[in-house]
């Protein structure tokens, strides 16, 4: 060896072993391509609510008309007040996410702990939130009438307002009692009952005559279609299937049952996702308090937790922007 | 921290714990013998795709006739020994899911990736050894689910290995589509996981944790073409992820992802609005790329070798490392070309034809690279070359017949037919078994310290290539005749009468070639015990892996890391007495580096 010329070749270029060509340590690097991984998987999902919803283009639910309640305000529209709220709680958590990392560059272990539970209250309040949304959505509002061509009709009075089913529908006495586990040895669940039938509806709707129907197509406006009464009448008699209140997998009151699989699917897929950032950061919020990386003189991990934080919020900015405001 | 306290520091975790029988060979970090788990389970689960490959080749020849094998191995699918038309389904289906996923996938990848890539690159092991015995076991996992679905009551899952709906998404739809097709499901959802984890190991160490030296430009074909299908792996399963997930809401809540107005037995289903073509497009877009998942590593590994046995540097190095990243690339944006009798907008498929013809220029470069490799090489004919030759052959034959089905106008006329059959098989399967095989006669003494026996290998292979030919050649033209596939049987259609012969010849090659694998595992299993020992270098090879001692310990080298000094190909070098020079041997007082 003594005559060989002892040089790799690579001195001084980008790459002489044993350092970090991208200055990023494994873990992180593998932080960095599961979400790249993750955010495929987020895009195969709305690639598909695109597909679908570009399908049913003409009667898309109007996310204005759907969410529009905010918490303690009954009975008022305010629509994406409140969904406007959590969007910012979240993207304030990814603030205090990163005052975090800061603070954990300077190893001050102090205000780490504080950035880091504030992050944790913040997706706290997201998740909590995105609960009562659910539980909103699934309740319902208005209710409507689904025909058995599977579209769904609302009703609105002569200014075009919608009026809710509780508002004109009496329900008639019924011998129909839902009966429940208790009350038999052989006992099949059913769905709940929904308040009204086909029949009340359509009583409760020949009894004012000035209310109109709403199909779900929406016309040259962008606005949905409203029948005229005898148009309406004849809709209501010869194609009501049953009543629809709120929504589930299979059915909404907003229009296509599709919008509600993807809400509650896509929600749900990223609202699982802040949820194990919350777990997560937890577990690292313990291990700060405990010392652990002040013991290891690195932060890492928290940058490592934080990096997953603001992937899951920036996931959010799509999910909002395609569900709520476009 | 210099390179040399560097080495140290990874010594510490290598040498000093003691290791008892679970933590060396069950639940191991190292990643030779999580390399030697993924090649085991991937053999078995070989076995099993062979087999029921085997039995509904017979079926196919001599349709609805008892056979004692039926009666034995199928219980009461086969009913007085006559193949039940169901359980046809199933072992359609599963054999296709084992021998893409659990064998071409993990099998070749896993083994591979895992086994070389530290030894190749110079690392100690992997990046993390935790999350690799972690992919392992969930690997290890999910093949325990996908055999267990088949003993499930009603069957396994029936809807073929694309899964597309609604056979798939309507429980009630066939025998299989109940608990047959969720455990496929888990199974498969498992298996995205492992992959995941897999893939971002073999990333990032290829990246980090590279021995001084080893730019990516030295690096050797293997460690490229294994990095690019993790990145592939990376970007294409968890889209597969979305569409099984949705595919299990469907299923199994009620959703209509993918799922219209449908009638089953005069009784309407709530289902609206869905569409099927949603699901076939978010399954091709992993599917595409999962055949350049398969294939890469494939042609990673034969470069390596035919460099080596034909003692000159491969031919055209940069231009073989951009066409395994022009493949990548556009193994994305080509999965279209499954589904031009979808329904899809026919423009659509114009623009998808375009693409996909694109993908012949890089996969041509590949193939005169090989050939010109060959050329005036002083040629070693061992099994491994072999292989690796019968790889380049029936890559190109098969890639042939890829031309005529990526264009839409052509490929509508044969879609679905045996043809596509053949077509897959040749490009995909057999090459990229030929590929895992060569690696196998290859790096064998790496693995197990001993050599294969050279006159067994020489049987495996000649008579194993003899049969994909007289397989995958005759049904090119029961293809073109208009044969479609997947079907139970053919003999009511008068049209198809005068091919039954012609499937009688395939089954009776796919039968040899399928019995004659046992030579092969005879040679396996028995040359870890009984095989001759291997030397250290016994291929006269030049990448790093040779310069480890035969006898595997837990951080690969005794002493020190070797630096690297030159690229992996400095074969039959003018100035040098041997024909060979390792990566780690200094260049010599004005030697110059070779402009590759």
């Amino acid at each position: 060896m003594s005559t060989s010329v002892v040089s790799t070749g690579t001195e001084g270029k980008t790459w002489g072993g044993g350092n970090e060509p991208l200055q990023a340590s494994y873990g992180k690097m593998m932080m960095w391509f599961f979400i790249v991984s993750d955010a495929l998987t987020f895009s195969g999902f709305l690639a598909a609510y695109g597909f679908s919803r570009f399908k049913f283009i003409e009667t898309w639910p109007i996310a204005d008309e759907v969410f529009t309640h905010v918490p303690f305000l009954h009975g008022q529209e305010h629509p994406m007040i409140y969904v406007a709220f959590m969007t910012f709680v979240l993207i304030m958590s990814s603030v205090t996410m990163v005052l975090a990392v800061d603070a954990g560059h300077h190893l001050n272990k102090a205000k780490v702990t504080l950035y880091m539970f504030l992050t944790i209250i913040g997706g706290l309040i997201f998740v909590g939130s995105q609960a009562w949304e659910w539980a909103t959505f699934i309740k319902g509002d208005y209710g409507a009438v689904q025909t058995k061509g599977g579209n769904i009709i609302q009703f609105v009075n002569a200014e075009g307002h919608r009026v809710a089913l509780r508002d004109f529908v009496v329900a008639a006495p019924t011998e129909r009692e839902q009966l429940e586990r208790k009350d038999g040895f052989w006992f099949q669940k059913e769905g709940s009952l929904p308040t009204y039938t086909l029949n009340d509806v359509i009583s409760g709707f020949d009894a004012h005559p000035d209310m109109l129907i709403r199909t779900q197509t929406l016309n040259e406006h962008g606005h949905k279609t409203v029948l005229s009464r005898g148009e309406s009448l004849q809709m209501l008699k010869n194609n009501g299937k049953h009543v629809v209140e709120g929504a589930n997998l299979h059915e909404n009151e907003y229009g296509s049952p599709l919008f509600a699989d993807f809400f509650f699917f896509i929600t749900g897929f990223h609202g699982f996702h802040v949820l194990t950032g919350v777990i997560i950061n937890i577990i690292i919020f313990f291990n700060v308090i405990l010392g652990t990386y002040e013991k290891r003189g690195s932060y890492e991990m928290v940058e490592k937790v934080g990096l997953y934080w603001h992937f899951v919020d920036l996931v959010w900015v799509f999910v909002f922007t395609f569900f709520y405001l476009v | 921290m210099s390179a040399h306290e560097d080495n140290h520091a990874h010594d510490d975790h290598g040498h000093h714990h003691k290791e008892t029988f679970i933590t060396k060979y069950i639940f191991s970090q190292d990643h030779k013998m999580i390399a030697k788990q993924y090649l085991i389970t991937g053999t078995l689960m070989g076995i099993i795709g062979v087999i029921m490959s085997m039995m509904f080749r017979i079926q196919i020849a001599w349709p609805e006739e008892p056979n004692v094998l039926f009666e034995a191995l199928l219980g009461k699918w086969a009913p007085d020994g006559v193949m039940d038309a169901d359980i046809y389904l199933a072992l359609v289906t599963i054999h296709g899911t084992i021998m893409v996923f659990f064998v071409l996938t993990a099998g070749l990848s896993g083994t591979f990736s895992n086994l070389l890539i530290p030894l190749q690159i110079g690392a100690r092991d992997m990046a993390s050894g935790f999350l690799n015995m972690i992919s392992y076991w969930l690997f290890f996992l999910s093949s325990i689910i996908m055999v267990s679905s088949l003993f499930v009551e009603a069957g396994p899952a029936a809807a073929g290995w694309t899964i597309y709906p609604p056979l798939s998404a309507l429980p009630m739809a066939q025998g299989g589509s109940g608990m047959g097709m969720t455990l496929w499901l888990v199974s498969m959802a498992i298996f995205i996981a492992s992959s995941l984890l897999g893939s971002l190991n073999y990333i990032v160490t290829v990246i980090n944790l590279r021995t001084k030296g080893m730019s990516m430009t030295r690096l050797p074909l293997t460690i490229w073409a294994f990095f690019v299908t993790a990145i592939i792996g990376v970007v294409s399963f968890p889209v597969l992820l979305s569409a099984a997930l949705l595919l299990i809401m469907d299923r199994s809540f009620g959703t209509s992802f993918f799922l219209s107005d449908i009638f089953i037995q005069g009784e309407v289903l709530h289902y609206q609005g869905g569409s099927p073509v949603l699901f076939e497009h978010l399954f091709w877009f992993l599917g595409h790329p999962e055949v350049y998942i398969v294939i890469l590593p494939a042609m990673g590994i034969v470069s390596e070798i035919m460099a080596s046995n034909s003692r000159k540097p491969i031919f055209g190095y940069r231009a073989m490392i951009a066409s395994i990243l022009a493949i990548a690339f556009l193994s994305t944006i080509v999965w279209g070309h499954h589904m031009f009798v979808s329904g899809m907008n026919p423009f659509l498929g114009s623009v998808f034809t375009f693409t996909t013809l694109l993908i012949a220029i890089p996969s041509a470069v590949k193939a005169f690279n090989w050939i010109t490799t060959l050329w005036k090489g002083n040629l070693q004919m061992n099994p491994a070359m072999l292989f690796s030759i019968g790889f380049v052959s029936t890559f190109i034959t098969g890639g042939l017949t890829g031309i005529i089905l990526g264009d839409s106008a052509l490929d509508i006329n044969v879609h679905d037919t045996y043809f596509v059959i053949a077509h897959f098989h040749l490009v995909m399967g057999i090459s990229a078994l030929y590929g895992m095989f060569a690696g196998i006669y290859h790096w064998y003494p790496k693995m197990f310290g001993r050599m294969l026996n050279k006159n067994l290998g020489y049987i495996h292979f000649w008579i194993t290539a003899v049969c994909a030919y007289g397989v995958f050649f005759p049904m090119h033209f029961i293809g073109m005749a208009g044969l479609p596939r997947r079907y139970y049987t053919n003999t009511n259609f008068p049209l198809f009468d005068d091919l039954a012969n012609v499937n009688v010849v395939i089954t009776i090659f796919a039968l040899i070639g399928g019995i004659v694998q046992i030579v092969y595992l005879y040679n396996f299993f028995g040359s870890i015990f009984f095989g001759k020992k291997a030397t250290q270098n016994p291929w006269r090879s030049n990448t790093l892996e040779w310069t480890t001692p035969v006898e595997h310990i837990h951080g690969n080298w005794p002493g020190d890391i070797p630096h690297v000094y030159r690229w992996s190909y400095d074969y039959s070098k003018p100035g040098h007495d041997e024909d060979f020079i390792p990566q780690n041997i200094p260049l010599k007082a004005g030697e110059e580096e070779l402009q590759h």
